[in-house]
């Protein structure tokens, strides 16, 4: 087999690619009444895609994926507050300025360990919090950006406005999703994507078969920035409120966490993990709201401990490593 | 101006006795452990805990501290730390991020989330005044203490044969195995006085850096900054750091009180960008 057939092999669509995709069009059919939870779910997947494309795919330990989360976020919403208050236009801008950070902050992530690029992501996260919470006549600082409104989502069926039930709220998140998840898709099943996985495996030895590895950090650094700008765009769109927590550690840590459930590196981890957390999170909030995060640092322990690789293959739990 | 540069070096040393054991799990065993400051809080609370309920005075409770947070570390490195050591950083990053989230509701649920306050003893309450510099008298017993545990720490490690024992397993675990060093106790006992001057650090500060549940993550970030400024192959590297930030940090909170945090995490970048491996990193060292 040749190397442009085996590529093709691997790109192919398997059965389950379809049937997710089929399952969260139906969500939205089939669920009306969980709409809400339904839209986080997905606006925490996409997230989780976002970080998959650089933990999974290119290998860099980020603890501040918040940073461009929360940028997406308070862009959408001062972009609604002070210039226009379309949704898809504000998307745009979004996406936009998240991409010209994550380009900004992918050249200082190329150099160092991983020590050293877990502390200028964590950094940088805690540089906009600082900035978010300074710049109190534009973000409202501590009490969050509030008076956002949002202008009806324009459709070929008409304009739709963002409502209580939140199912307007859910079909864009949805729509979002998916584009953002065929693109990724396309991204890691390209020449590209397999580029990176070996640069991922052994950067020196995929530096000297002739890649050009910092040009790809770039790249796909800035891409994912871009995506978890949309994500971070899309709660401020639906929830028209973007608060200080956007940028928080918690965050960057959660998303490090729901991608880790659901397994990395291939590309639909996220969105696993992102239904199974915060399905936990309902459940365990709902028995004792205060100490989640007790219960949250249990889990981790005990994943680590036993292997967070056997979480997804339920077949090796009784084989012994 | 002399005042704020006092109160800078007072804090940087205060910075340095906190984070010195996380230089050590760094450097030795190569292992991310953001749950430092967990250690760091136990000794806080220890402190806290015995002069406001049980009346114990100030100075009997430093070393307690010191000793309950070693001994923290010491049940806390064979029973879960150990087999931390071969995996990923990012299964190192998960776990210690774990180990600080059970640590803030521990607290929060035995204690409550309010902030725990200190009264120190009179003799420490006050400030001199000479010439013209004011100079508190708890900074000062700040700077006398860390300082005589630096000196105490930098003894340790280059004149004694445990000292040369630990650089020798800093420097190449397996080799230092091979001549028949028993690596594992070297790091037991390195990893509890670590947690134990974190511990000490943390009662120390208690009154300057204010205590509450959030404290591990709060400084996290700060003990991460000297560690990867300084670099983790030398003592005098953490400690030059730990000085930088604690000056930069109280004159940037001073001068410029609007741009705050930013200064020290600027730098910080910046730093890391020129120097990846830390401003003193040894020429050829780090991995």
């Amino acid at each position: 087999m040749s190397a442009a057939a085996g590529l093709k092999h691997d790109a192919r669509w398997r059965w389950w690619e379809g049937a997710l995709l089929l399952a969260l069009v139906l969500s939205w059919l089939l669920l009306p009444g969980q709409a809400l939870l339904l839209n986080e779910i997905a606006i925490l997947a996409l997230f989780a895609v976002s970080l998959d494309l650089i933990l999974g795919y290119a290998g860099i330990v980020s603890l501040g994926h918040a940073a461009f989360f929360g940028l997406g976020a308070y862009a959408a919403a001062l972009f609604a507050k002070l210039v226009m208050p379309d949704p898809w236009v504000g998307m745009v801008v979004a996406v936009a300025l998240t991409a010209a950070l994550g380009a900004v902050c992918s050249l200082l992530i190329l150099r160092g360990s991983d020590l050293t690029r877990l502390m200028v992501t964590l950094g940088i996260a805690s540089i906009l919090y600082e900035l978010a919470n300074k710049l109190d006549w534009l973000t409202g600082g501590a009490d969050g950006l509030q008076g956002v409104a949002m202008g009806p989502l324009r459709t070929p069926f008409g304009a739709l406005d963002f409502d209580l039930s939140g199912r307007t709220a859910y079909a864009y998140t949805l729509l979002v999703l998916i584009v953002c998840l065929l693109l990724a898709r396309r991204l890691v099943h390209s020449p590209f994507g397999f580029s990176l996985q070996a640069l991922r495996d052994n950067r020196l030895r995929a530096a000297s078969i002739g890649l050009s590895v910092n040009a790809r950090l770039v790249a796909v650094y800035t891409v994912a920035a871009a995506i978890a700008g949309a994500a971070g765009a899309l709660l401020a769109q639906t929830s028209g409120f973007a608060s200080l927590d956007v940028f928080d550690f918690h965050r960057s840590a959660e998303v490090l966490l729901v991608l880790v459930i659901g397994g990395t590196g291939y590309l639909y981890g996220g969105i696993f993990g992102a239904i199974v957390f915060k399905l936990l999170h309902d459940a365990v909030s709902a028995w004792t709201p205060q100490y989640w995060n007790f219960w949250l640092g249990v889990f981790l322990v005990v994943l680590v401990m036993v292997g967070r690789e056997k979480l997804i293959r339920p077949r090796t739990w009784f084989k012994r490593s | 101006m002399l005042t704020l540069l006092f109160d800078g070096i007072a804090y940087g040393m205060l910075l340095f006795v906190l984070a010195v054991g996380l230089a050590v799990t760094l450097g030795l065993m190569n292992f991310i452990n953001l749950a430092h400051g967990a250690f760091a809080m136990a000794g806080g609370y220890i402190t806290v805990l015995l002069m406001n309920r049980l009346g114990v005075p100030f100075l009997v409770c430093l070393p307690l501290a010191f000793l309950g947070a070693a001994l923290l570390g010491a049940l806390l490195e064979p029973l879960l730390y150990r087999r931390m050591y071969a995996k990923p950083h990012l299964d190192q990053v998960l776990f210690s991020i774990g180990l600080v989230f059970i640590a803030i509701t521990a607290v929060d649920y035995v204690v409550g989330s309010m902030q725990q306050n200190i009264t120190l003893p009179g003799w420490l309450q006050g400030r001199f005044d000479i010439s013209w510099v004011g100079v508190g008298k708890y900074r000062l017993f700040i700077i006398v203490v860390c300082a005589l545990l630096t000196l105490a720490l930098q003894a340790v490690l280059t004149r004694t044969r445990f000292g040369a024992q630990l650089r020798a397993s800093v420097d190449d675990p397996r080799v230092a195995g091979g001549l028949g060093l028993n690596v594992n106790r070297i790091f037991l006992l390195t990893f509890a006085v670590g947690s134990g001057l974190a511990g000490l650090g943390g009662a120390l500060g208690a009154e300057v850096l204010g205590l509450d549940p959030s404290f591990p993550l709060k400084f996290m970030i700060y003990f991460l900054i000297v560690c990867s400024v300084g670099g983790t192959t030398t003592i005098t590297g953490p400690l030059l750091a730990a000085l930088l930030l604690g000056i930069a940090d109280v004159a940037g909170k001073y001068y410029v009180p609007k741009l705050g945090a930013f200064i020290v995490y600027t730098l910080m970048i910046v730093i890391l960008m020129l120097r990846p491996q830390g401003l003193f990193a040894r020429a050829g060292g780090g991995k």
